[in-house]
This record gives structure tokens, sequence and C-alpha cells, in this order.
């Protein structure tokens, strides 16, 4: 009978400390890749971290923003890589 | 509209408010059936459907064998998890040693694969089993940036991974 | 006793992946250049991931919440299939841009 709420709570804490790691390359990077590539590992763990609070506040509402979430960092990625590699985003 | 595009059009219909009831959780709610959900499903998966059933994803009328290629897809899901495993651990050493031993190195080869599917998978494995990411797929050659001498040569010398994607996409 | 199995289990599945991501996060940090960071990152963290969401799933299957369960097995097939294609289509993007990768033996970038 393990102590559940502080295990969350504790990985909770752990992931928050990594978006924070994350965010030195995201600040530091040289050159806009490094930031790009930053900004998608701190939106993965974005996700991770709304399940987590949703099981820390017994609430099942917050998976259904972590999808839409999901989904969001997903086009967004896209989206920023086939600008910098075009110079264009919609080529006709 | 002919009879692919009919059956096209509600097989989609039917996945996309199949998947909203269950994303809405309305019959399982205590509370009885929710009228306002199940009309805005309606709603929604007609909307959808008006603009995506053209992308058809069953009925293309191009392959064929669909069954089996479904049934040995499913066999190559685990021993693709356990790879990943197993290479994640090599990764992980590589990270967290005071010297960092890597060697990173840009290789191109050729695979015999020829349907898009099946190269999309192989691409796909490749980035996911770590030691390699695929940089670029033209034709049938691909650019693969290795981090490593031991990944570089898994794929390269032994094509493990070739031999099973085309042992399951029935293309030899 | 089937409550303390599970939880131990759960337990087991969120210390693997918060490792995995810790892990994930100290090699963008430490790694010399883009391409290998992106290694570092695109990998770890998509196991890292799909590790703590399976271990959330074996709790909420035992706590009797269906839907929940679905949901994350949805997020779970998303995520394999979109973070390997963002890590391929950003790294794409630099290389056709012209950035050059890191050989053994320079300085860092």
């Amino acid at each position: 009978m393990l102590p559940m709420q502080e295990v969350f709570l504790a990985i909770g804490m752990t992931i928050a400390c990594t978006i924070l790691l994350s965010l030195y390359r995201a600040v530091l990077g040289p050159g806009v890749f490094n930031r790009a590539a930053a900004v998608n590992v701190i939106g993965t763990k974005v996700v991770v971290l709304l399940v987590i609070v949703g099981y820390i506040f017994e609430r099942p509402m917050f998976v259904d923003i972590a999808i839409a979430y999901a989904a969001l960092n997903f086009i967004g990625t896209l989206l920023m890589s086939k600008y910098l590699e075009r110079g264009e985003v919609c080529s006709p | 509209m002919n009879r692919k595009d009919f059956l096209s059009v509600v097989v989609t219909f039917l996945i996309m408010y199949v998947f909203w009831l269950l994303l809405s959780a309305c019959i399982g709610s205590h509370h009885g059936i929710d009228y306002i959900r199940v009309v805005g499903g309606l709603i929604c998966a007609g909307i959808v459907t008006a603009f995506s059933h053209k992308h058809r994803l069953l009925f293309t009328g191009k392959e064929e064998k669909v069954l089996t290629k479904a049934y040995r897809f499913i066999f190559y899901v685990p021993w693709l998890l356990w790879q990943i495993i197993l290479a994640n651990f090599d990764v992980a050493y590589r990270v967290l040693h005071p010297k960092m031993p890597i060697n990173p190195r840009i290789i191109e080869f050729d695979t015999t694969l020829r349907g898009d599917i099946s190269r999309t998978t192989l691409a796909n494995s490749i980035t996911l089993t770590p030691g390699t990411i695929t940089i670029e797929v033209k034709g049938s050659r691909f650019w693969v940036h290795a981090i490593a001498d031991k990944a570089a040569e898994a794929l390269l010398v032994d094509k493990t991974m070739q031999m099973k994607v085309a042992y399951v996409f029935m293309e030899f | 006793m089937i409550e303390t199995v599970v939880d131990v289990l759960t337990t087991a599945f969120l210390i693997f992946g918060a490792f995995f991501m810790v892990t994930g996060a100290i090699g963008l940090l430490r790694f010399p250049d883009f391409y290998t960071r992106l290694h570092a990152t695109g990998k770890c963290d998509t196991l890292g991931e799909v590790a703590i969401l399976f271990g959330c799933m074996i709790y909420s299957a035992y706590h009797g919440m269906p839907f929940v369960v679905f949901k994350l097995l949805c997020i779970i097939l998303f995520f394999f299939i979109a973070n390997p294609t963002g890590t391929h289509a950003i790294m794409k993007a630099a290389y056709k841009t012209g950035v050059k990768p890191w050989r053994v033996g320079e300085e860092r970038r």
C-alpha cells in the first residue's frame, strides 16, 4: 500500500526540473535550430506533466487537454521546420 | 458517385463517430445519454467526413492481401519495442559516461523496398532505434546520421531491420 | 493484495520513464553538436514518455476508469508516430540549410 499521491508529486517535480534544464538550451543555443529542437522537447515534456497533474488532482479532464496539446506541438514543429527549409510555408 | 466512393464515405463517417463517442464518454456517464453530445457528434463527424473522404486510407484499391500484412505487422511491433529498449540503454550509457564515447558520421545506402508504406515504416523504425536518424529519403536512397560505429554497422552490414520490414510487407 | 502489486508496478514504470527523461535533458546539454543533441532527445524522450503513460494506464485500469485508459492509449499511439517524424523534419531542414556535422576532435558548437 504505497502513498501514490506522494509518488506522483515526486515524478511531477522531476519532470518540471527537466523542463528547466531544456530551457537553458532554448535560451542559449547558438542559432535557430537548437532553439527549435528545445521547444519541441519542452512541448513533449509538458504533455507528460499535464497527465501527471491530472492524477494529482484526481480530475480526468486533464487528459483531454494533453491530447490537444500533443497535436498542437506536432503541427507547430512541422510547420517551423518547413519554413526554415524553404523560406515559405505554402508552395503553389 | 460509384460504389467505392459511397463505401469509403460511410466507413469514414462510422469510424469518426465511434471515435467521438469513445472520447467524449457520453455513454458510460451516470446521468443518462447526453443528447447534446450525440447530436454534436453527428455534426462534427459529418463535417470531417466531408473534408477528408477523398484521401482514402482503407479502400484505395492499390494494395492486396491486406489481412496478411496486418497480421505480420502485429508481430513486428514487439520486436521493435525490444530493440528500442535495448538500444536506449546504450544511448543512456553514452550520455552519462564522463568521457562521452561518440563518433558521428553520415551514411548513404540503397534499399530494395519498393512501396511507400514499407519505406515509411523503415524510415520510422530507423529513427526510433537509437543510434541512427533518417535525414532524407530520395527514391530508394537513404541518408542516415549515425552516432557510433556499432549502430552504423548493424544497419549497413547486417541488414536485419530491412529483412524484417521486407518480410512484413511481402516484398522480397 | 492486488492493490499493492498494481501500486508497485505503476511506481516501477514511472521511475523508469522519469530516468530516461532526465537522461534526455542531460544529453541536450552535454553533447557538442546539433545533430547529436537531437539523437539524445528524440529517442530517450519517446521511450520515457511511453513508459510513464503506460504506468498511468495500469493505475487507472485497476481503479476502474475505462475511458481514461482509451485516451492514454491514443496519446501513446500518436506519440510513436509523431515524435520521430518531428525529429526527422527538423534534422532535414538543418541539413538542407547547411549546418555542418561535427567530427571527433573539433571544438563544441
